[in-house]
This record gives C-alpha cells, sequence and structure tokens, in this order.
C-alpha cells in the first residue's frame, strides 16, 4: 500500500470538491433559475465531462494549455511552471472532469425546492438572495451533501487525465489509480491488490453514504418541509 | 437482425484468420507501420500493431494477451516469456540495439554539443521526460546514464516519468518538459525530426538495449508470425529500421555529436 500516493489522492479530491461547492452553487444556481433561451446549451457543456474520454480533456490540458499555447504561456509567466506535471495541473484537471458530478445534484435539489416557498418567502420581504441562502440552500442539504460526495468519489478514482498530464511523479501527481495502475503493469498483484481493495471500499462507502443521505436523512423527513409535501 | 450479427460474428472471424498482431515497444512507434505496411504489400498479409512499454506489454502477455509477435526494447523480457514457455525461443530475433538520445526544442538555448548531459542542470530546464523505469527499457537507461554522469541525484527532482517512451517523447515534443531522454527512432521519426535537435548518449553510460522480437506460444499462426520476422532479415527491412537508427551496434550515431 503505497499511503504516500493515497493520501495525495485523498487531498486532491478534498481540494477539489471544496472547490466545486464554490464553483458549483452559482453555476446550478443560474441553471434553475436562468429563463435564457440558449441555457440548454450551458447545460450541455456543464455535462460534457460525463461522456467526454478523459483522454479529451488530457490532451487540451496538455497541450492547449501546454507552453506552445498563448493561455500556457499566460500561465508560465504567472508561475513560473506549465501546468502539467504540477500538482495545480491535476486540480485543474480534475475541476473540470468532476464538475457535473457537483453542480447536477445541487441543481437538481435547487429544482426540487417548492416555488410557493419562494413566493411566500418573497411576499414576506426577502430577497432572492436571501430566499436562496434561508430557503432554497437549507432545504438542498441532500443534493450539496450529494454532489460533494460524488466530486470527491469520481476524483478520487481519476485515472486518464492524471495518466496523461500527471507524469507520474512521486508525492506530486502519482495519485492512487496510478499507483494501482504501475503496480499491475509490474505483475506485483498482491500490492495492487491492497489498494485497489482500500479504493472499491472507499469509493462504496462513500456512495453509501450518499444514497444512505437521499433515503433517511437531512430533507427527506417530510416534518422539516411541512404542509407543503 | 441475427443475421446481421452472424455476418459481423463471421467476418471478425475471417479478418483474424488472415492477420497477425504485433505487440511492440513504443520505440518501434514509427518504424513498425513502415515496415508491415511494405510487408502487407510485398505479401498481402495484413499486420496489426498494438504498442506499449516492453514491461506493460509484456505484463498483457502473461495474462494471454492475443498477439502473435513480441517486439521489445529490452532482450530481458522475450528471455523471461521464454523461460515462463510462453515465447519460443528458436524465434527469438535481436534486430538492432535502441539508441538513447537527448533530445531538446529547437527553440531551447541548450548547446547540446558542448554540454551533452550535463546540458540537464542548466536552470532554464525544469522537467526532464524519461520513460518509467519499472515498465521502460529506455526509462531504465535513462536513469542508468544519469546515474554514469553522476547527475542523477540533482535532476531527480525534475523527472517526469512517460508511460512509455513514446509518451515521454511527446512530453517534450509538446514542450511541457524542456528536455527529454528518449528513443533514437523517434528522434528521427517525421514527427519529430524538424522539431528538435538531439546529443546521442554514449552507448557505455547504459546497459545495451538489445531490441529484440520473438513468437508468442500463444500465437495459433505462428507460422505466418514467424515469415514476418524473418522479412526483418531482408535488406529492405533492415534499410528501413537503419533510417530509424535501429542498427546491430556497429554504427555510432554520436559522431558528429548527433547534430541535425
Amino acid at each position: 500500500m503505497n499511503w504516500e500516493a493515497f493520501w495525495l489522492t485523498v487531498r486532491l479530491a478534498a481540494i477539489v470538491s471544496t472547490l466545486l461547492i464554490a464553483i458549483g452553487i452559482p453555476i446550478a444556481y443560474w441553471l434553475t433559475y436562468s429563463r435564457w433561451r440558449w441555457k440548454f446549451l450551458v447545460e450541455a457543456t456543464v455535462a460534457l465531462p460525463i461522456v467526454l474520454p478523459p483522454t479529451v480533456l488530457g490532451f487540451y490540458v496538455l497541450v492547449a494549455l501546454g507552453s506552445r499555447s498563448p493561455l500556457g504561456r499566460w500561465w508560465e509567466s504567472l508561475t513560473g511552471h506549465t501546468l502539467a506535471f504540477t500538482f495545480e495541473g491535476l486540480v485543474i484537471g480534475s475541476l473540470l472532469y468532476s464538475l457535473p458530478f457537483a453542480v447536477q445534484p445541487f441543481a437538481a435539489s435547487f429544482g426540487a425546492v417548492d416555488s410557493r416557498l419562494l413566493r411566500a418567502s418573497a411576499s414576506l420581504g426577502h430577497s432572492p438572495a436571501q430566499t436562496f441562502r434561508r430557503i432554497v440552500l437549507p432545504l438542498s442539504k441532500a443534493g450539496l451533501v450529494t454532489g460533494f460526495a460524488l466530486s470527491f468519489a469520481h476524483t478520487l478514482g481519476e485515472f486518464g487525465v492524471v495518466l496523461m498530464v500527471g507524469g507520474n511523479i512521486p508525492g506530486v501527481t502519482r495519485t492512487i489509480s496510478i499507483d494501482i495502475y504501475d503496480q499491475v503493469e509490474t505483475a506485483n498483484y498482491s500490492s495492487a491488490n491492497q489498494t485497489a481493495l482500500v479504493l472499491l471500499i472507499m469509493s462504496f462507502v462513500l456512495l453509501s453514504v450518499v444514497y444512505g443521505l437521499n433515503r433517511y436523512g437531512l430533507n427527506r423527513r417530510p416534518w422539516v418541509v411541512g404542509p407543503w409535501r | 437482425m441475427r443475421k446481421l450479427l452472424a455476418l459481423i460474428l463471421l467476418s471478425g472471424a475471417f479478418a483474424t484468420a488472415q492477420e497477425i498482431t504485433v505487440a511492440a515497444a513504443a520505440d518501434m512507434s514509427a518504424a513498425l507501420p513502415e515496415l508491415a505496411a511494405a510487408y502487407t504489400k510485398k505479401t498481402g498479409q495484413t499486420v496489426k500493431l498494438s504498442f506499449g512499454s516492453s514491461g506493460n506489454l509484456t505484463n498483457q502477455i502473461r495474462n494471454g494477451a492475443p498477439f502473435d509477435v513480441f517486439f521489445s526494447a529490452d532482450e530481458e523480457y522475450p528471455q523471461q516469456l521464454i523461460a515462463e514457455g510462453l515465447a519460443s525461443k528458436d524465434t527469438l530475433y535481436r534486430y538492432a540495439v535502441g539508441r538513447l538520445v537527448l533530445w531538446v526544442p529547437n527553440d531551447s538555448p541548450l548547446d547540446l554539443s558542448k554540454l551533452g548531459m550535463k546540458a540537464l542542470l542548466d536552470p532554464s530546464v525544469k522537467k526532464i521526460a524519461i520513460g518509467n523505469p519499472a515498465t521502460a527499457p529506455y526509462g531504465r537507461a535513462a536513469a542508468a546514464a544519469l546515474r554514469h554522469f553522476g547527475i542523477y541525484d540533482q535532476v531527480s527532482s525534475r523527472l517526469v516519468l512517460g508511460e512509455n517512451i513514446s509518451q515521454a517523447a511527446q512530453f517534450v515534443e509538446s514542450g511541457n518538459a524542456q528536455a527529454g531522454l528518449i528513443a533514437l527512432s523517434h528522434a528521427l521519426a517525421p514527427a519529430m525530426k524538424d522539431k528538435g535537435r538531439y546529443w546521442t548518449v554514449p552507448l557505455d553510460a547504459y546497459p545495451t538495449l538489445n531490441q529484440a522480437a520473438v513468437v508468442l506460444s500463444l500465437s495459433n499462426q505462428s507460422d505466418a508470425a514467424r515469415r514476418f520476422l524473418d522479412f526483418l532479415r531482408t535488406p529492405e527491412a533492415t534499410s528501413l529500421l537503419a533510417s530509424y537508427g535501429f542498427t546491430v551496434a556497429a554504427e555510432d550515431h554520436s559522431k558528429g555529436a548527433g547534430w541535425k
């Protein structure tokens, strides 16, 4: 068991899913309440990473954001290095890669809030921002936890993007899935087995928490929402 | 619908009966397609190619991958497969000695002919691409060469590992790494030839990379596979291989410092 790779991956997943809370909530808010006629295009863009091969994302991070592109040069002048082969590079790649896994549960839970509650809040003098903070967010706890946990789990298992842009540097970009790949490819099956089992258990526990919460926890208790349900 | 399915399955069966599948080390990724095309043109035999690091491919072969021929960048792997009964010993053919080169893009300020391997100590070199020593023979050669020149400890924090030697070449070709220790065959390949310059690492700096091909025991077309290996010995094939730097040791590419 490669603990260095394990903690690196947990750190990556924690950073990415936390950032996705901050980035995902405004996007999900806009997707839920905007009436713009071209909104579906934005929805499609957000959902892209679900179907896009990770190699496509990896290719773009490597080439479009590499030192030959204007964007890559700008980043390089800012930080002194290219995005590839760095932890920041993995964070940016993973943000794109896990975005829909945060935004979609957020948007779904925002959209599920009874609109009568929103109107009641507005009629009592709350601004849209206040309504969002006091009514929508508390009622969307389950969706927020789901989005956080799903993006965490998804980043934990990320492979293709990391394989393409990571450069397999121990302690920097050698994540747990890359470590398993290396172990298997060098026929080190017992070590691969251990690591794979840890990843399997973690993913199972995370998903159980998500489904358990959605079934029994947080917002599903009818008395929270009251007579409107 | 069922008929269509049967047709698809049958066509698949026919296709595999006629073609041989070659698993090849990534350093052959430019040369082998040309060789295979020449062979197909000559004999009508189609050759399917699959590239990876020699270590990865060996592991796949051990797990029953349906390959007929294996081209390894290191004789060690075919020898292991022979010892395990997975490859036939009498077919083992050493077709070349692989050469490691230090490659930098055209816009690099480094004077390779003057500095040689010491060019890697230059502060402008932030990342150095090599193959993963765990699975790529060229990666092991690169690590050995860095130790030979006594700079391994100084540069080890700047090494980035390609999954195979093609990926290492891609890392430096795309400009994401500023220098790379890659295969001569990649430096000479059309995709990279005009994009950079290289310095050939002397042969005594790393264990010899004997390029070896072997017919695999699981192959059900070993005759066709053997004929393909026979083709490698023809003047047509050897001159094609030589144009990618694959020669049997005699030629010294370090003459003239390998400047293009």
